[in-house]
């Protein structure tokens, strides 16, 4: 545990290079909160909450009239709104695979990063619950799917994947909630502490619970975070997994199939991965983080997106396996006429939209020289979000929109309504994830601090203190070595 | 709670100073802590902006026992969801859905899961709370300016001595050990 040195012999390199002292860590990530915003958080800010505004008068509109205003309609009877809620969810699950697994494998250059795919993980479950919330009709009877006794007297079915859902989200929600605040504390702590005025002080203080770093504390502390780490790692992956049997434990052609669990948990650390690469590289620029956050991170996330990339692609192919091999001619039919094929399925550009996003393009990250390209790794994110997106809305709408008989097709539309609240979802979501950056430390000051090659002492607690003096300058001439 | 005793500042002697000693490196650290628990201290503690490994074995603390609280919280939350589950779909409002038992096991696993994760994670972290007695936002220690640093990049001991004569020589061991500062605070704060 405590030898922190790089060791070059094994072909290991220095994960923060041009950091050189713990103070450094300490004011590269609390400036961005004490100073004013620059220029380019503002022209972020404004048109997030103009969106933010659309989302609130949609959910208005919708609520009045009716969930009659989606397009949503026999046969389609989820569209957009189960689209979002899958793929806003799968998003978030990049921020506890980060935040959590790679802790458990002891990965440290999570630490640069997974404060912030945390915070994105809860805004994108925000998001994603509005979706069947509302669905349900009548929002205000939502209450009826918890276990209170209720007018009516009954108890909710829970053997009902809608059920499992329910538990899975708020329970999600809420673990990571509790693990992303306790993780800010020590640095809310850093924060009160560097306070100038009472106001900040006030608040920071509040929240920062008293910590004075305390051994006996941090003592605790360490295993609270362990244990929160080995909880969400089983959590992350029943969470899509039960999203996925919303649709795997029906008899529809298309969603009927034991590939689901996985196949969804892979394509939402992929659309995860894409996510914060998007959000990470731009604000690494405007915020000049790149002492922290440097390139190495980023080629070791790209190489995450290829190997999930493989992944969804795996699933892709066999699904098209199984619906040959099980003889199964509805099934063959969903994949052959109602997706692949331009001359029979409306909707084949969403599947080879899909495709292209999801599997070839990725394949670029085979050269190094794009997996460290900023530009090219801005750009494919971009293609990786929307080709997930159109996962999810092949999934659920080709499926659904031509069943048993051809009398019953039919072709899904979104309304005005429909591309408006999936606007306003990216207005909550920016929004809410400005803010933090702003006011909340966007890196784990503690964390990045506890995985610097000079941060741990290198002897025997029994070595005299002489001794360590006169090794100081030395440790600190094998880091620039190293 | 044990904890609260032995944390410097926390009870009984408030009307004594406290000593605060400042060091400069992680190593120089370890080594007094060390001393300081050898020396036979009672009422003392470390404070460091991040985990430093091989504190707690310098500091002769016992394992932490948060892990037995969340198996437990676990056991609860497995337990109370497949009794409340059972007894709401199988005994008070029996429902049966395309032919299945109403009291199924199998369909009850992912929110029996769900529930004991809940649970867990809860007790996880307000007990960390109880056992660290936290929020406590008034200590002697804020009173301390150099201390500020402690979440940046300082490293202290902290110790309440029992009696005038501890303290002078407590004070002595922590210059032994080589703190680059040392301050004596009292309760009511300011540097005596």
């Amino acid at each position: 545990m405590g030898a922190s040195y790089v060791n070059a012999a094994a072909g290991e390199t220095e994960l923060l290079p041009d950091v050189s002292s713990i103070n450094q860590v300490t004011e590269s990530v609390c400036r961005v909160t004490e100073q004013p915003a620059p220029k380019g958080w503002w022209m972020l800010f404004i048109p997030s909450l103009a969106l933010l505004g659309l989302l609130v008068a949609c959910i208005g509109y919708l609520v009045t009239v009716g969930t009659g205003t989606w397009g949503n309609n026999s046969p389609v009877a989820w569209a957009w709104d189960i689209t979002n809620f899958v793929w806003w969810i799968g998003i978030g699950h990049a921020g506890t695979l980060i935040s959590a697994v790679l802790f458990l494998f002891r990965q440290k250059w999570r630490t640069s990063i997974n404060r912030f795919a945390e915070a994105m993980t809860i805004f994108a479950v925000m998001c994603a619950g509005i979706y069947p919330a509302l669905h349900t009709g009548r929002p205000w009877f939502d209450y009826y799917m918890f276990p209170l006794p209720n007018q009516m007297q009954m108890w909710p079915n829970f053997k009902s994947p809608l059920m499992w859902d329910i538990f899975a989200v708020s329970t999600y929600f809420t673990i990571s909630l509790l693990f992303w605040y306790t993780g800010l504390i020590p640095d809310l702590a850093t924060l009160r502490d560097r306070s100038k005025n009472t106001f900040r002080r006030a608040v920071y203080g509040f929240f920062a619970l008293g910590w004075r770093g305390s051994n006996r504390h941090w003592q605790h502390y360490e295993r609270a975070y362990l244990i929160l780490a080995a909880i969400s790692t089983p959590l992350v992956l029943s969470v899509h997994s039960i999203v996925s049997f919303d649709f795997a434990t029906s008899v529809i052609y298309g969603w009927h199939t034991t590939i689901f669990p996985p196949y969804f948990v892979a394509g939402a650390v992929f659309s995860g991965f894409a996510l914060v690469m998007t959000l990470l590289l731009v604000t690494r620029s405007v915020f000049k983080l790149y002492d922290l956050v440097t390139l190495k991170h980023l080629e070791l996330m790209n190489k995450f997106i290829l190997g999930t990339a493989w992944l969804v692609g795996y699933a892709y192919a066999m699904e098209f396996f199984v619906a040959w091999y099980s003889g199964n001619e509805y099934e063959q039919f969903v994949f052959l006429n109602n997706r692949l094929n331009p001359f029979e399925a409306p909707y084949w550009w969403s599947y080879w939209a899909m495709v292209i996003c999801n599997v070839i393009i990725p394949q670029v990250y085979w050269w190094k020289r794009m997996r460290t390209s900023i530009p090219v790794m801005f750009v494919v994110s971009i293609f990786v979000n929307i080709g997930m997106w159109f996962e999810r809305f092949v999934i659920i709408v080709t499926s659904l929109h031509r069943d048993f008989l051809p009398s019953a097709w039919g072709v899904f539309h979104p309304t005005w309504v429909d591309i408006c609240m999936y606007l306003g979802t990216f207005g909550l979501f920016m929004s809410a994830f400005l803010l933090f950056i702003r006011w909340i430390p966007m890196i784990a000051i503690a964390e990045v601090k506890m995985v610097l090659p000079f941060a741990q002492p290198h002897h025997a607690p029994a070595v005299a203190l002489s001794e360590d003096l006169q090794a100081t300058p030395v440790q600190e001439g094998a880091l620039a070595a190293g | 709670m044990s904890e609260k005793t032995h944390t410097a500042g926390s009870g009984i002697a408030e009307r004594l100073s406290l000593v605060l000693a400042e060091f400069a490196s992680p190593d120089a650290l370890v080594a007094a802590a060390t001393k300081v628990r050898n020396a036979g201290i009672k009422c003392w503690d470390v404070h460091t902006p991040y985990p430093v490994h091989g504190l707690d074995g310098a500091m002769g603390l016992k394992p932490t026992r948060l892990g037995v609280f969340s198996f437990m919280a676990a056991c609860i939350g497995f337990v109370g969801s497949v009794t409340m589950i059972q007894w709401m779909n199988g005994y008070d409002y029996p429902l049966v859905v395309g032919g299945k038992p109403p009291d199924a096991y199998t369909a009850m696993v992912p929110i029996v899961f769900e529930v004991s994760v809940l649970l867990t994670g809860l007790t996880t972290v307000f007990g960390l709370f109880v056992i660290c007695g936290l929020p406590r936002h008034h200590h002697p220690l804020f009173e301390s300016d150099r201390f500020a640093r402690v979440t940046d990049d300082a490293f202290f001991i902290s110790v309440e001595p029992q009696t005038e004569d501890e303290k002078h020589r407590v004070s002595e061991l922590l210059e032994a050990c080589g703190a680059s500062h040392i301050e004596h605070l009292s309760d009511h704060g300011g540097t005596l």
